[in-house]
C-alpha cells in the first residue's frame, strides 16, 4: 500500500517537477512569475495528442514534437509579451503574463472545444509489473523515465555547456553578465525555450497518465507547479525537482488517506506551512537585505 | 423614499444597470486591493479569498439573523478584516513573490474549505435572500463605491497612508525612520480585506447566489489586473481600471466566442504600451489644482519608476 502510493506519488511529482523547472529557471533569470507557463504545458499536451491521434506518431515522437513546438511558442511569447516590459515594474510583466495565459486558454477552447479529450489506447501499451505487493505500470515507468532523462539533460546543459554557464551568470547578476559580453537576450530566449520544452513534455505525459487533455488543465497544474518551485526555493533548479516530487507524493498520500475532496488544498497547505518555517523555500538562498 | 428610489432605478435600462452595479462592486474590491498592492507594495494574489469570506459571511448573517443590510455589511467587513489580520500576522513576514504565492495558496485553501463546508451547502453554493434594506441594491452599491473612493482617498494622504507608501518605497528605510512595518502591513492588509469583504457581501446580495468556485484564482487575477491596469496606488486610476475591465467583457460581447481571446490580448497590449497603467504616476489632485489654476501648469508629471 505504502510502496504503491509512493510510486504513484513519484510519477505525479516528477511531472510537477518538469513544469516547476520552467518556472524556476525563468524566475531565476528575469524574476518574472511566468503565469503563461501552465498554458504552455496545456498546449504541449494538445500538440502531443494531435501528433498521436491524427498523425499516428509514436509517443516519443509526439513528446519531441510537442517540445519543439512549445520551444518556439515560449520564445515568441517572451519576445511579444515580456521583452518590452523588462525594464518596467515587475507587476506589469506579471499582468502581461496573465493576459497571455487567458489568451492561450481561450484559444485552446476555441480550437479544440470545451470537452476533455483522451489519448487513443494504442498510444502507449499499459502493462502492470508487480514489485512485491505494489504494481507499477509501464506508463509510470515511462513518466518517471522520461522526466529523469529530461532533468539529467537539463542539468548537463546548465552545468556543462557554454550557454548553461551564461544562464547561471545571468541569473547571478543580470547587468554584470551583460557587461561581460553575454548576449542576455539570447540567454533569456534560450531559458524560455528550455522551460517550455520541459513543460510540453510534462503536458504530454500528464495527458497520457490521466487520459484527459482539456483547455483548462493548465491553470491548476501551473499553480501547483509554481507552488512546487517556491517550495523548493524559487530560482533553484534542484529545489524545483525536490519541491515537485514532495508535492506529488504528499498529494497522493493525502488522497489515499481519504482527503480526496481537499486534494487541491493539500499542496498549498504544505507550501504555506513550509514558507512559515523557512521563508525562502527548502533549498532557496537566504535573501540578504541591502540598504 | 424607498419607492421613489425604486422608480428611479427602474428608469435606467436593466442591462446597463447591471453593468453599472458590476462596475461599482469591482471598484470596491479593486480599491481594497489597491491599498495592499498599490499603497503598501505587498503583492497579494488571493484577494478573491477575502471576497468569498465576505460573501459567505454576509449571506449567513442575512439567513441566520436578518440584521439590517448596513449593519450586516459592517459586520461582514469586520469579520473579513479579522481573518485577514490573523492570516496576515504570520505571512506578512514573507516578502515579494513568496508572499504572493502564500496568498495564492491561502486563496485556494479557502476555496476548497468552502467547497467542503456543510453550512454553506458545499459545492452546491448558497442562495442568498434579498438584502434587508429600503434602498434598492444598485443605488446601495453605488453609495458604497463612493464611500470607498472617499475613504481610500483620505487614507492615502493620511499619516497612515504615508507610512504605507514609505514601506512600499523602501521597507528598511521605513523601519529605520521608526515605522512599525509589521503593524502597518497588517493594518493595510486588514483594511484592504475589509473592503473585499464588503464587496463580497454586495456581490452575494446582488447576484443572490454564490458558489465557492466563483472565487477562484481567476477572480483574484481579475481584481489585480484592474489595479495594475489603472495604475498602482492611484485612486482615480483604480476606478478607471475597474470600470474598463468590469465592463469590457460586456462591450466585447458582440465578438461572442472571441471575447476572452481579445480580453487576454488586450491585457498584454495595454501593459506593453502603458507599463505603468493607464493613470500610473498621475496625481489626480495635482491635475485638479492645475485645472483651477492653483498650481502652475506644465510641470512634468512625476514619473514613478
Amino acid at each position: 500500500m505504502f510502496l504503491q502510493q509512493l510510486i504513484n506519488g513519484i510519477a505525479l511529482g516528477s511531472v510537477y517537477s518538469l513544469i516547476a523547472l520552467g518556472y524556476t529557471m525563468v524566475y531565476g533569470i528575469i524574476t518574472l512569475i511566468n503565469f503563461a507557463h501552465g498554458e504552455i504545458f496545456m498546449v504541449g499536451a494538445f500538440i502531443g495528442l494531435l501528433l498521436v491521434s491524427y498523425f499516428k506518431c509514436n509517443i516519443f515522437v509526439a513528446i519531441i514534437g510537442a517540445m519543439i513546438f512549445c520551444m518556439i511558442m515560449g520564445v515568441l511569447i517572451e519576445l511579444i509579451a515580456y521583452r518590452a516590459l523588462r525594464k518596467s515594474s515587475r507587476l506589469s510583466a506579471l499582468i502581461s503574463a496573465i493576459g497571455v495565459s487567458i489568451f492561450l486558454s481561450s484559444l485552446a477552447l476555441m480550437v479544440f472545444g470545451a470537452d476533455a479529450k483522451g489519448f487513443p489506447d494504442t498510444a502507449f501499451p499499459v502493462n502492470q509489473i508487480h514489485i512485491g505487493d505494489a504494481d507499477i505500470s509501464t506508463l509510470q515507468i515511462l513518466i518517471i523515465g522520461v522526466s529523469a532523462v529530461l532533468m539529467l539533460g537539463l542539468e548537463f546543459i546548465v552545468q556543462k555547456t557554454k550557454i548553461g554557464k551564461a544562464m547561471r551568470a545571468t541569473s547571478e547578476d543580470y547587468n554584470t553578465s551583460a557587461l561581460m559580453g553575454i548576449n542576455v537576450n539570447r540567454v533569456i530566449s534560450f531559458t524560455f525555450a528550455l522551460g517550455s520544452a520541459l513543460a510540453a513534455a510534462g503536458g504530454v505525459l500528464v495527458g497520457v497518465l490521466f487520459n484527459a487533455v482539456s483547455f483548462n488543465m493548465g491553470l491548476m497544474a501551473g499553480l501547483k507547479a509554481f507552488a512546487a518551485a517556491v517550495l523548493g526555493g524559487i530560482g533553484s533548479i534542484p529545489g524545483a525537482m525536490l519541491g515537485g516530487l514532495l508535492l506529488g507524493v504528499s498529494e497522493v498520500f493525502g488522497v489515499a488517506i481519504g482527503y480526496s475532496s481537499y486534494r487541491d488544498a493539500i499542496a498549498f497547505s504544505i507550501l504555506v506551512l513550509v514558507l512559515l518555517v523557512k521563508p525562502t523555500g527548502l533549498l532557496g538562498q537566504k535573501i540578504t537585505k541591502k540598504v | 423614499m424607498g419607492t421613489y428610489l425604486q422608480s428611479l432605478v427602474a428608469m435606467v435600462d436593466p442591462y446597463l444597470m447591471q453593468i453599472l452595479v458590476n462596475v461599482g462592486i469591482a471598484i470596491v474590491l479593486a480599491l481594497g486591493l489597491n491599498v495592499i498592492v498599490g499603497l503598501t507594495g505587498q503583492l497579494s494574489l488571493g484577494h478573491a479569498a477575502f471576497m468569498s469570506i465576505g460573501a459567505f459571511a454576509s449571506a449567513m448573517i442575512t439567513i441566520k439573523t436578518g440584521l439590517p443590510f448596513s449593519l450586516n455589511l459592517v459586520l461582514t467587513g469586520v469579520v473579513t478584516a479579522l481573518v485577514a489580520a490573523i492570516i496576515g500576522f504570520p505571512i506578512l513576514r514573507l516578502t515579494g513573490d513568496y508572499l504572493a504565492i502564500c496568498t495564492l495558496g491561502f486563496a485556494e485553501i479557502v476555496k476548497v474549505f468552502f467547497l467542503n463546508f456543510e453550512p454553506t451547502n458545499k459545492a452546491l453554493g448558497l442562495t442568498v435572500p434579498a438584502a434587508k434594506t429600503m434602498i434598492p441594491m444598485p443605488i446601495y452599491v453605488l453609495l458604497v463605491a463612493i464611500i470607498a473612493i472617499v475613504l481610500v482617498t483620505f487614507v492615502q494622504s493620511s499619516r497612515f497612508g504615508r507610512a504605507l507608501k514609505a514601506i512600499r518605497e523602501d521597507e528598511i528605510a521605513a523601519e529605520a525612520m521608526g515605522i512599525n512595518t509589521t503593524r502597518y502591513k497588517i493594518q493595510a492588509f486588514a483594511l484592504g480585506s475589509f473592503m473585499a469583504g464588503v464587496g463580497g457581501g454586495l456581490y452575494a446580495h446582488f447576484l443572490s447566489y454564490i458558489n465557492p468556485s466563483d472565487f477562484g484564482f481567476l477572480k483574484s487575477v481579475d481584481i489585480l489586473s484592474m489595479v495594475v491596469l489603472g495604475g498602482l496606488g492611484s485612486v482615480p486610476g483604480t476606478v478607471i481600471g475597474s470600470s474598463v475591465l468590469a465592463s469590457a467583457p460586456e462591450f466585447l460581447r458582440f465578438m461572442s466566442q472571441y471575447r476572452m481571446l481579445v480580453y487576454g490580448a488586450l491585457l498584454v497590449f495595454l501593459m506593453v504600451f502603458r507599463p505603468n497603467g493607464l493613470l500610473g504616476g498621475v496625481n489626480f489632485m495635482d491635475l485638479c489644482l492645475r485645472a483651477i489654476g492653483k498650481k502652475p501648469a506644465g510641470v512634468a508629471l512625476k514619473q514613478k519608476k
